[in-house]
């Protein structure tokens, strides 16, 4: 077994031990830690809250019991003092030598102390440990008045510590302004004057010369002669990493202090890593806990020899509540770095401002600050992160659209007050405002005391919308999250998958969700990968629904539907036997579906393996009817035997079906193709639909049928096969990559701002620039695409799956069937 | 004789405990489930990998009496461990069976223990 030592209990040392666990739980390595503090690691970056009336267990992290169950050797109280790399050991304080194969100094950081005359006097204070919140409070209660040095983030959270005890607050800043690394001057202004209504003063361009006092402190001398009389000093100016180990043991240390690190988080020894405050990565030491996080997850997966994302810097964009303002800034928020030009809104009634820079050709958002109102923080620092194209008027990031065309009659707005919602339970959507009016404002609670959406669970995404278009009405913030696991939205986080590189769902949980993730994220993650890497499904089949996991449709009675494509609803004589002999074989119930071919049904779980190897054998493969992705193209016979066709229909619908076999998205996409504007193939009500003119074809969009009926739209006229195929390629990766899990076409479309305008835009004029982007990721998608089927059929280890028991041979005995006009149906259960 | 139902119930442990020696750790699928059978009871057993941890249950959804859970997604709600019967998504606790999207019907679950590599699911000895 192998010995890893941790220096430093703090937040980042803690996220490597529980890092290192979750991803050995076999316990491979044997982890013993070291704190100097006397309490196992906390949240420092709430450390204000503590003040407002948390208690220091609160705060915990994680409790001793749980190191104990981990197995993980916490000793708090203890510091190292010594490094002996030659025979692999550390020195405590208290004399302990303990061996080590792999060593992590995650000693973080103290505060930084500027050299001002009087820092020892009694009444100063540094802010930092819960032990110093200890004595600043218990001075506290004796002070009428404190100040703070320093009006960057660490500054005005002591502030506001310092406010919450009820002392009359000030704030002294060297800079000129306040946060001067986050916010501009107009931004700082805002901040400032919401801060100054709060009863804090502040004092910029103030250089400390001298704290005065005859051995504890009243008050300071600035440079410029002026003075401030004051009880109390809290010092929070920036930190020094805590890098005194480096000398002794002969590890290389920065100019500006810290450990210094490779992109492995390596020090000049291999074995030593360092993460956290703690490491200096290209002279950068990184003060915020999500960079060090991320060291500590690349140090775990070096340990246990996964893939490893090399460290080269973070970025550092940030957001949070200050004393109740918040405060954003992302990416280049001075739009230094390149030419650019910024957008600026300023309401100082409201107390908002928001600046966005964007770059010089107008096509890219380089970054920005927010005040007052940082609602829109993830969705612009997604499109900074990931470099995505602005939308035509790039105002609207900040200003939200304003008027211009609004497609009527769609959206969950649209929908009478007595539209049926819930058709299990017959619930209306008046029935569901009026419990949201009464105060339920989450999806579960409200489908737990109205039963909407426990039947079928097919109205689940119309019921959100509606609580989310309620709640809006009502002035509340919504954001549109996934569900508990993932503080994202599905967008986001398939932006994450992509730019991450993450290709597996306990990867994705690990790094960026909390829990053990449901029914809700596994599926849409699942297809979120499925549409990124288009690898074979079932190789992570317990995130799969059971349709997925089993690659067919479960039906009543625990058996399974099986439909082989059939493409453009065309098949020979010879095919059509095959399913006859297939079918009466195993004895399948088939009936032939609304998309132009044929499902068979009653198979048990274990006898799909066979079905479809003699499928597979007679030249068919998988219907992917079982999935959220493309069902059937539909067509007519067109020029080919029809009269009145003037296009060759069936050929066009055949080489559609081929081309998006497969394709992952989120909810099923129907297609078909009329030879002529008859439109006997009903393309009008498909995700897309095609119908032949003299001179090539009309495209239309975002059709369905179902509970919601609602006509296709013409996206473009008299294309060639080429150009239509080009439009569709653009129009479903936007789709893909942009809507709401489970929303359809045509839902999409009704969310969207500016409706079938904008999709034009985006689809035909390319005004994102998106679109050879798209084409390409499409032509990956089409390149990758293999049979799920075949590689079953042919695969011993996956085809074992298909078993209902574990430990028995035995059929599931509770399936049964009742005869029924020549065929079979499930009995109905007693 | 019992109604399905009934049965699951009847194998509850309440006195004397049998354990039954049920498949290998490696039949179950990491953070899945699988189907075992016993005497005349289908129970699905979850291998939930990421909290470490092992829970049983009654196969049959009692919402539409699908023999099922087996098959469905395993989760958490906040703390608590949870399966969904794929044919609707009615949720349950793996701890104590309890309904968690209302409560008209609930589950029975029954105790796992693992040793030398195999699963073993406790029952009700007079079963």
């Amino acid at each position: 077994m192998k010995k890893v030592v941790v220096i430093g209990n703090g937040m980042v040392g803690y996220k490597f031990c529980e890092k290192l666990r979750t991803k050995d739980p076999g316990k491979q390595f044997e982890i013993t830690v070291f704190g100097e503090e006397p309490w196992p690691a906390y949240d420092r970056v709430h450390l204000s809250a503590y003040f407002s009336g948390k208690k220091a267990n609160d705060l915990l992290l994680a409790s001793r019991s749980w190191y104990r169950e981990n197995q993980i050797d916490l000793r708090t109280k203890e510091l190292i003092v010594l490094i002996d790399r030659e025979n692999k050991y550390v020195l405590s304080h208290l004399g302990h030598k303990i061996h080590y194969d792999y060593l992590i100094l995650a000693t973080g950081a103290s505060a930084f102390v500027p050299p001002i005359q009087g820092v020892e006097k009694r009444g100063v204070f540094m802010y930092r440990t819960l032990e110093d919140l200890e004595s600043m409070m218990q001075y506290g209660q004796k002070a009428k008045s404190a100040a703070v040095i320093g009006g960057g983030l660490l500054g005005l959270e002591a502030a506001k510590a310092v406010l919450d005890m009820g002392l009359k607050t000030h704030v002294i800043e060297f800079a000129p302004r306040l946060m001067p690394r986050q916010l501009d001057e107009a931004g700082s202004g805002l901040l400032q004057s919401k801060l100054e209504e709060l009863g804090i003063s502040i004092h910029l361009n103030k250089n400390t010369r001298e704290i005065k006092g005859n051995g504890k402190l009243t008050g300071l001398e600035f440079a410029d002669g002026s003075f401030l009389e004051v009880d109390m000093l809290v010092v929070s100016a920036g930190i020094k990493p805590r890098d005194e180990l480096a000398e002794k043991a002969g590890l290389e240390k920065a100019a500006r202090g810290g450990f210094v690190v490779n992109e492995f988080l390596q020090t000049n020894d291999p074995d030593i890593f360092a993460i956290g405050e703690a490491a200096s990565y290209n002279n950068m030491v990184f003060g915020l806990v999500a960079p060090g996080y991320e060291m500590a997850t690349q140090v775990v997966n070096q340990l246990m020899q996964n893939e490893v994302r090399p460290f080269t810097g973070y970025d550092m964009s940030t957001k949070l509540k200050l004393i109740g303002v918040e405060v954003g800034s992302f990416g280049d928020a001075f739009g230094e770095s390149e030419p650019s030009k910024p957008i600026v809104y300023e309401n100082k009634s409201k107390g908002i401002y928001k600046r966005i820079n964007i770059s010089e050709d107008g096509k890219r958002l380089l970054g920005g600050i927010l005040v007052g109102d940082t609602s829109v923080y993830g969705m612009l620092l997604q499109m900074v992160q990931n470099n995505m194209p602005l939308p035509p008027e790039p105002e609207d990031l900040i200003l939200g659209a304003r008027g211009g065309e609004k497609e009527m009659g769609s959206g969950v707005d649209a929908l009478p007050a007595t539209a049926q919602v819930c058709s299990c339970e017959n619930i209306s959507k008046s029935d569901l405002c009026e419990v949201i009016s009464e105060g339920v404002h989450d999806v579960d609670a409200l489908k737990k005391c109205t039963k909407a959406g426990t039947g079928c669970g097919g109205c689940m995404p119309l019921i959100k919308d509606l609580l989310h278009a309620e709640l809006k009405a009502m002035g509340k913030n919504v954001k549109n999250v996934v569900c508990e696991h993932f503080d994202y939205s599905r967008q986001e986080l398939l932006d994450l998958i992509k730019v991450r590189g993450i290709k597996t769902y306990d990867a994705l949980l690990d790094e960026f969700g909390e829990g053990d993730g449901c029914e809700v994220c596994k599926p849409l993650v699942a297809s979120l990968l499925a549409s990124t890497w288009n690898e074979l499904v079932v190789l992570q089949d317990t995130i799969q629904d059971t349709n997925d996991r089993f690659l067919a449709n479960i039906q009543k009675g625990g058996t399974y539907s099986v439909v082989p494509r059939i493409p453009g609803g065309e098949i020979t004589p010879d095919k059509l036997i095959v399913i006859g002999e297939v079918a009466k074989k195993y004895g399948l119930y088939t009936k032939i579906t609304g998309g132009q071919r044929i499902d068979m049904f009653g198979a048990r779980v274990d006898e799909l393996p066979d079905i479809w190897e003699e499928l597979i054998d007679a030249g068919f493969e998988s219907g992917h009817a079982y999935g959220k992705s493309l069902r059937t193209v539909k067509s007519c016979v067109g020029t080919t035997w029809c009269r009145y066709g003037v296009q060759d229909a069936v050929s066009f619908a055949i080489r559609v079906e081929e081309r998006y076999r497969g394709l992952r998205s989120p909810h099923k996409l129907k297609g078909a193709v009329s030879g002529c504007t008859r439109e006997c193939a009903e393309a009008q009500s498909k995700d897309f639909g095609i119908i032949a003119t003299e001179k090539g074809w009309n495209l239309y969009v975002c059709g369905n049928g179902g509970s919601k009926p609602q006509h296709a739209v013409l996206l473009a006229n008299d294309l060639d096969d080429e150009t239509c195929l080009k439009y569709i390629d653009r129009f479903l990766m936007f789709y893909i990559k942009t809507a709401e899990p489970l929303n359809r076409t045509a839902t999409w479309l009704n969310k969207m701002e500016g409706g079938i305008a904008y999709l034009k835009d985006v689809v035909v004029n390319d005004c994102l620039g998106l679109g050879e982007e798209l084409e390409k990721e499409m032509a990956f998608m089409i390149e990758t695409y293999s049979c799920e089927w075949k590689e079953v059929v042919n695969n011993p280890s996956l085809r074992a799956k298909f078993k209902h028991f574990v430990n028995s041979e035995e059929k599931d005995p509770t399936v049964g069937f009742q005869p029924m006009r020549g065929q079979k149906r499930p009995v109905d259960w007693s | 004789m019992f109604t399905e139902l009934e049965k699951y119930k009847k194998a509850e442990q309440s006195e004397e405990i049998t354990w039954f020696k049920a498949a290998s750790v490696s039949a179950f699928p990491e953070n899945g489930g699988a189907c075992v059978k016993y005497k005349d009871l289908q129970i699905a057993v979850f291998n939930f990998t990421r909290r470490n941890e092992w829970y049983a249950c009654q196969n049959l959804c009692p919402h539409k009496m699908q023999m099922a859970l087996s098959r469905g997604m395993i989760g958490s709600c906040g703390e608590e461990p949870k399966v969904a019967c794929p044919y609707h998504k009615m949720t349950f606790s793996l701890k104590n069976g309890n309904n968690l999207d209302g409560d008209e019907c609930s589950i029975i679950t029954y105790p796992v223990k693992v040793e030398d590599g195999f699963v073993f699911i406790g029952f009700d000895q007079n079963y």
